[in-house]
């Protein structure tokens, strides 16, 4: 069943260029000469502009107005054996994420200009950073599961050499578990993505790997349902792993700490979202019925998680695992809100998504300046950071305020209607178990107002050590300013006007993800 | 006729051949145990290729013949070479597969 | 009664329903603030002033503002509301509700631009955000308990402003739409302009008091942002809005409390204040998120209100909503027991905790309980009192005597004052558990303007006596600060309740309610015994403030000294103590330094405890008196006595006082209860809350035992364990006389430490301060321990042990079998043979056994 829709204009094929454009790039880096440091940097920075470029021309011409339906929609025969096709399309839910990948990766770049970690080498690194983009942006557009498979798996090798190579010093040792935590999740992922192609055949219907299509034939009615439940269970622990939440996580702090700080920008940026986006673009609307009996497992996971990240941050001593250890918190209130199945919920965790990306990331990138002024992140050792350089220390204060959930910044729209939206969960779960969730998770917001604000006043407050008498401590330099102030300006700006965000997200969830619940509860 | 006595011939031809196999460190003992070991799928073949009144157990004896002569030859070679390498056929002082 | 028809009244006001221009336009007021703060963060530091100036002129405009609101407001059309039994009221308001004449509440949402502001739609046939008031009445509800008939019969009617609310779409999220919103009302007028006054005479007092401070512009951004968050909170028409003022309020204590972050005392007052009060806010987020969903799913607050009180919400969900808010307000509120960490919160600049304790922070608790007080007055059944008490009710009281006995042992002027926030507090929210609703928020009202008076007065004398809060280095203020000292007397006057100031009438309404509400034998006498408590330690402040003599430094090697050891260390006094007490007895030292001391940089980086424990000497007083007349007020920048403060700092204090008194006789019954007509709103009305009228018994009881507090402390403090006035009268004329009044003093001051230090302490406030201190602070520490115990525990144990041990056992586990298999390779071809056999052999007899097992 080969076909090529009719379709093709500037904006559905620029969805595609956008995509693979950083990878083109990455290819024509690798013909340069690897001694032109500056021309490698430049021609880097201008393939990301470019599709960042595209991005907003993409972001510009979509139409709002029906923010749920399938925009820049591109169907190219692929792989006609197994009727894989080339599908892309962008919705509300991928939009935001589409475009926050894009900038993230452009502001790496800008923040790299003379930030190189050992053992430098602009050109390789650059090169990854450029596949890493290619996989992540096609992740969040992909609507085949051997196409989204595909990228989601080019996210990983990128990843496990920023990691393996610039890393720290256990760099060795937090690649690998990286990279095996991930492909063990993969392993299982894949083969229930093969076993819903098996599935989704019969009754004259060909076998398919379309998600759309998928949901389409209301697989959860069509499957007995501890098949159902198996399958659910192989896509939890691929995405599960890749979110992370509760007993998977512990390769996370180990990944941050080593890796470099690009590398942990991006991490907790946007490859973390791979996991809780795969629960909403996939696994739930393709099989709302197993959602509905994994929720209450998930909503609790969740909820541990909320509690046992923030006391893990207590514990910490060193500034980069504690904001490691933030994410496991943070993520758990996006897979509390995805449990709910509920358009309050999945819409707090799309948006959830986002701001932990902005926030997060720049309290990494704020990690790893100073960590290039002290050399160290120890928490003890640090101090007095605002009279030594004012503005990165307010800028790790309002970050830490962003974190915890301050209304009015975009953290607290991930969490307030997570938390809201768990008072009253899809109809058919247990309320009781839902609500005491929901109090245990703001009690988590209690927590993590207690870790970071001990981490501002350790690191910030106070007087400088005296260790630090002779050390000149610069305050935050251009490219810092470059790289930060987009992200910046985001997390004041979807806090005020939140609309922005729910605007976008809001059709597609409850077109594309909970109508297919509610469908299915019928 | 009685299949028993070629069956059981076959049997003790096989045990011999299999102790060979495993207890003599001779390469060219072991060599020939197999052979023994053949040999007895031979008479196993034959013979219940007579008791069902086929020609088939025959052709696969002959089959097995032929494969067994070459293999006797590729085998030997290998014993030469490792000869010419070890001045010794001693299997046990063969163990360049270890992993 | 006159049953009014609502469409007559309707009609007959309805060309003075039309909301004013600066109804319509509410938001500039919390906007003038957000752009104070913008301005002030973003340009202040260009300017050599630190930016100051747009914080006072920007509050100076909004307080213009406000008041001509106020002004607008009191020229809206009213309806007049009489007695009623509530139920009645509830019918006819949820009659009304759904009825054509009057619109839904709040349920209209503007649709203005997708992100901006309200835009606003001028008359209500337009726009139809404005909502016609519903023909409820009010009055006292017939659960009067017992006697006493006068008050049942002594229902009034109530003038009634209908509300105005505008509502713009903020965003989205299925099928529900989230306004962003302003409402005005009685409640959010009164709010406004009280803030804004506040505000803007605290940002005045701070250009003078924090004039040399090295973050001035950090501070002023600060407080510009705290206003904003208020200004936002008490203007909103929605919970979430509500949210977002209410932590903002919280980011911003933060930041003020811990202005002087260099000091770990400071930062950590600050934590704690951010952190006690975010565990409330727990609370906040649970109880809003059940009356979102109670409230068939809106945020608006007059909707839940109106849900509230027509029964809407299941009444289990209203009422773990209400304990669930009431958490919040009991952090916020500093009510017991989460009261703790408002004393802490005194390492902040003085103005700062002006403003925290009259105007902002620590009455939104008390604020927000009263905007969602339908929902309280329902959950809790207030009206009937069906328990004989309610928790809101007793953690007031409790907070009103816990907190006042804590006032007595503080050293630290400050902290006296805290503590008498954190009690005046307790008498709001017992006002609100008692149903008093008016009366709980004119003591908001006039508490603000009290309160504020004292803090600032307690920072003009801080700043003469060299950044000190210790009352053992004040004494005798009063003729060196004279304004200072008469405006203090005012505010303390209010506090105290004394008739005529403001404190009296808005806590005689609180009292009135928890008489004529069933608690008379219980909270009223609470509230009276607080009342007297209230007196006593304010007494005692006045007098070791400004009576008696000066103490503390005064020569500039003297302050110098002590400003640098006692610079946040209690263990410090004993050498100040040394440094400037030989110091005193000289007077010529006194001279010189007084000439040599015009070095204008040691005062400002000094903002110390000086702890002193001095004794008294008759040298030393006599030369103080002998000097005392040739000090050159304002002249003398630094060493010789206290001077009075300059005019940035002695304005407010003037304006405060004058509103100290004003702001009370307002609501006096013989002034025709203006406060309760003007305050009125139509979810209290319709509520059914009672309105008692003004009692005079109650008036009497309650002045009675607050002057029988005052008159015992003065008894113990200004005449000895004489009782009566001549004491103070003999103490005044001696003062200037010299070696008799010296003696007189030696005598109190050895009183003082026996009655009060070894009585009052002894007995009562140190059981209660151990308490405070062990018990409390001990769950608060041991609850940290735990944390830190369980999150080492959980890291190192659960985390790195078992978890990742699984992890790593996995991979040990597969190393572990490859060196088996490893070993099986020996690379010896007879023993792969083996192997070949025996797994031959194993299929043979498998395959035996299950061919075996068919035949």
């Amino acid at each position: 069943m080969a076909f090529i829709d009719g379709n093709v204009n500037l904006d559905n094929a620029l969805l595609s260029v956008a995509t693979f454009a950083p990878l083109g790039g990455a290819a024509v880096l690798g013909l340069l000469p690897k001694k032109e440091e500056f021309l490698v940097k430049a021609w880097a920075l201008g393939t990301s502009v470019f599709t960042l470029l595209c991005g907003l021309y993409l972001v510009l011409r979509f139409n709002y107005a029906d923010a749920g339906a399938p925009q820049f929609e591109r169907t190219h025969s692929w792989i006609n054996v197994i009727n894989s096709n080339y599908h892309v399309f962008m919705d509300g839910i991928s939009l935001p994420l589409f475009l926050l990948s894009m900038v993230v990766t452009t502001l790496c770049i800008i923040y790299s200009w003379d930030h190189f970690p050992e053992p430098r080498n602009p050109k390789a690194f650059l090169m990854l950073l450029l596949v890493l983009e290619t996989g992540m942006l096609g992740s969040f557009v992909a609507e085949d599961l051997i196409l989204f498979f595909v990228f989601f798996e080019l996210v990983l090798l990128p990843m496990y050499f920023l990691i393996g190579v610039w890393g720290g010093e256990n760099r060795q040792y937090a690649s690998l578990k990286f990279f095996l935590f991930t492909l063990f999740g993969s392993a299982l992922m894949i083969l229930s993505f093969l076993a819903l192609y098996f599935k989704s055949g019969g009754a004259g219907l060909e076998p398919t790997f379309d998600i759309p299509m998928l949901i389409e034939r209301g697989m959860s009615d069509t499957l007995v349902r501890s098949t159902e439940l198996l399958i659910f269970g192989g896509l939890f622990m691929g995405f599960a792993i890749k979110v992370p939440m509760f007993p998977f996580h512990t390769w996370l702090p180990d990944a941050h700490t080593q890796a470099p700080t690009v590398g942990s920008v991006i991490l907790a940026a946007v490859l973390l979202k791979l996991g809780t986006y795969g629960f909403i673009r996939i696994a739930i609307p393709v099989l709302p019925g197993a959602a509905r009996e994994y929720a209450p497992l998930i909503a609790v996971l969740a909820t541990i998680g909320i509690i046992y990240g923030a006391l893990g941050c207590l514990a910490q001593t060193d500034m980069k695992r504690l904001i490691a250890f933030s994410s496991v918190a943070h993520m758990g209130f996006v897979m509390l809100g995805i449990a709910t199945l509920t358009d309050y919920g999945i819409n707090a965790a799309v948006f959830g998504m986002v701001a932990h990306g902005l926030i997060t990331g720049m309290l990494f990138f704020v990690a790893g300046s100073v960590k290039e002024r002290f050399h160290t992140l120890e928490i003890k050792r640090l101090g007095g950071l605002l009279t030594q350089a004012p503005k990165l220390g307010w800028t790790l204060g309002f970050l830490s305020m962003a974190s915890l959930g301050l209304p009015g910044l975009a953290g607290f729209w991930g969490e307030f209607p997570a938390i809201l939206s768990t008072f009253n969960p899809a109809p058919g779960l247990n309320v009781t178990l839902f609500r005491t969730c929901m109090v245990i998770a703001s009690i988590g917001t209690v927590l993590a107002a207690g870790y970071l604000l001990w981490l501002f006043q350790r690191t910030a407050f106070g007087t400088p050590k005296p260790e630090w008498d002779d050390t000149e401590v610069p305050d935050i330099t251009r490219p810092e300013w470059l790289a930060w102030t987009p992200l910046l300006a985001g997390i004041v700006l979807f806090g005020v006007l939140p609309g922005i965000v729910f605007d976008i997200t809001d059709p597609a969830v409850t077109e594309r993800v909970t109508a297919a619940v509610v469908a299915q509860g019928k | 006729m009685y299949l028993n006595q070629f069956l059981l011939l076959a049997a003790a031809l096989f045990s011999i051949g299999v102790y060979g196999v495993l207890a003599r460190r001779n390469g060219v003992l072991v060599l020939m145990s197999i052979e023994l070991i053949l040999n007895a799928v031979n008479i196993n073949l034959v013979a219940f290729g007579a008791y069902h009144g086929q020609v088939a157990g025959q052709v696969f004896a002959l089959f097995t013949v032929a494969v067994a002569a070459a293999e006797v030859g590729v085998g030997l070679a290998i014993v030469l070479l490792i000869y010419r390498n070890k001045r010794s056929i001693d299997l046990d002082q063969v163990a360049q597969m270890k992993g | 009664m006159l049953p009014p028809i609502a469409s007559e009244a309707g009609a007959a006001a309805a060309q003075s329903f039309e909301a004013g221009w600066l109804t319509r336009h509410v938001w500039l007021i919390p906007l003038l603030a957000v752009v104070s703060f913008v301005l002030t963060l973003l340009f202040g530091k260009r300017f050599k002033s630190g930016g100051t100036f747009f914080g006072v002129g920007l509050m100076g405009l909004a307080l213009v503002l406000s008041t001509a609101l106020g002004i607008e407001w009191m020229g809206r059309g009213h309806v007049a509301l009489e007695e009623h039994s509530p139920a009645a009221a509830a019918a006819t308001y949820r009659g009304t509700a759904s009825g054509d004449e009057a619109r839904p509440v709040g349920e209209v949402i503007e649709e203005a631009e997708r992100t901006g502001l309200p835009k606003p739609t001028g008359s209500e046939e337009a726009g139809g955000e404005e909502h016609a008031l519903p023909s409820g009445r009010l009055g006292v509800p017939m659960a009067e308990s017992g006697g006493g008939g006068e008050e049942a019969a002594g229902g009034h009617a109530i003038e009634v402003r209908p509300y105005y609310e505008a509502e713009a779409r903020w965003f989205a999220i299925g099928a529900v739409e989230v306004g962003f919103g302003f409402h005005v009302d009685g409640f959010a007028v009164l709010m406004l302009f009280t803030v804004c006054f506040i505000s803007f005479l605290v940002h005045l007092f701070s250009t003078e008091y924090l004039r040399d401070d090295r973050r001035k512009t950090h501070y002023f951004a600060s407080l510009g942002l705290f206003t904003a968050g208020m200004l936002l909170m008490v203007s909103s028409s929605t919970s979430l809005q509500l949210l977002l003022g209410w932590e903002i309020m919280g980011l911003c204590s933060f930041l003020l409390i811990g202005h002087w972050w260099e000091e770990d005392k400071n930062s950590n007052a600050a934590l704690k204040a951010f952190f006690t009060t975010r565990t409330g806010d727990v609370g906040l987020l649970v109880g809003l998120s059940i009356l979102f969903f109670g409230a068939s799913q809106t945020f608006n607050i007059a909707k839940t209100n109106a849900d509230a009180i027509t029964g809407q919400i299941p009444s289990a969900w209203l009422l773990a909503a209400a304990i669930a808010l009431f958490i919040a307000c009991v952090g916020k509120s500093a009510q017991f027991p989460l009261h703790t960490w408002l004393p802490d919160a005194m390492a902040g600049p003085t103005p700062a905790s002006a403003l925290i304790h009259a105007a902002t922070m620590v009455v939104a608790g008390v604020y927000m309980v009263g905007r969602f007080y339908p929902v309280f007055f329902s959950a809790f059944n207030i009206a009937n009192n069906a328990l004989g008490f309610n928790v809101i009710a007793v953690i007031g009281g409790i907070t009103i005597i816990i907190a006042g006995l804590l006032a007595f042992v503080q050293q630290d002027i400050k902290k006296v004052l805290a503590y008498s926030t954190v009690s005046q507090l307790g008498y709001m929210v017992m006002g609100l558990g008692v149903g008093a609703w008016t009366g709980a928020i004119f003591h908001l009202f006039t508490h603000a303007f009290f309160k504020a008076l004292l803090f600032m007065g307690a920072g003009s004398i801080s700043h003469a006596c060299w950044h000190s809060f210790d009352m053992r280095d004040f004494g005798g203020l009063r003729k060196h600060m004279p304004k200072t000292f008469l405006t203090f007397m005012i505010g303390t006057a209010a506090l105290m309740g004394l008739p005529i100031f403001a404190g009296f009438w808005s806590k005689d309404e609180i009292l009135l309610g928890a008489w004529t509400n069933g608690y008379r034998g219980t909270l009223f006498i609470v509230g009276c015994a607080g009342a007297a408590l209230t007196c006593a330690y304010m007494t005692r402040v006045v007098y070791l403030t400004f009576w008696g003599d000066y103490k503390g430094p005064t020569t500039p090697d003297a302050i110098e000294h002590a400003q640098h050891a006692a610079h946040g260390h209690d263990d410090a006094h004993d050498e100040a103590a040394d440094a400037h007490a030989p110091a005193l007895v000289d007077a010529t030292a006194y001279q010189e330094g007084a000439k040599a001391s015009a070095d204008p940089g040691v005062q400002a980086a000094a903002h110390a405890t000086v702890q002193s424990e001095r004794g008294p000497h008759d040298n030393e007083a006599s030369h103080t008196a002998d000097h005392h007349g040739d000090d050159p007020h304002g002249t003398v920048p630094l060493g010789g006595y206290p001077h009075e403060s300059p005019w940035p700092i002695t304005v407010p204090l003037i304006v405060l006082a004058v509103m100290s008194v004003v702001a009370g006789i307002i609501n006096a019954p013989f002034f025709g209860l203006q406060f309760t007509h003007f305050s009125a709103i139509e979810a209290i009305v319709a509520a059914g809350v009672p309105e008692p009228a003004f009692n005079m018994t109650v008036a009497v009881i309650s002045t009675l035992g607050a002057l029988g507090g005052l008159a015992l402390a003065y008894a113990w403090w200004f005449a000895g364990v004489r009782f009566g006035l001549e004491g103070l009268s003999r103490r005044n004329k001696l003062a200037g006389a010299g070696l008799r009044l010296l003696e007189n003093k030696y005598y109190l001051d050895a009183l003082y430490e026996r009655i009060i230090v070894r009585g009052i302490k002894g007995p009562v406030a140190t059981v209660v301060y151990w308490f405070n201190q062990n018990v409390l602070d001990g769950i608060v520490h041991a609850t940290a321990w735990t944390a830190r115990r369980s999150a080492a525990f959980t890291y190192d144990v659960l985390d790195q042990g078992v978890v990742d041990g699984t992890v790593n056992g996995v991979g040990t586990g597969a190393g572990g079998i490859g060196r088996g298999f490893k070993s099986m390779a020996s690379g010896k071809v007879q023993q792969y043979a083996a192997y070949l056999l025996g797994g031959a052999a194993a299929g043979a007899l498998v395959i035996f056994a299950i061919t075996f097992n068919r035949s």
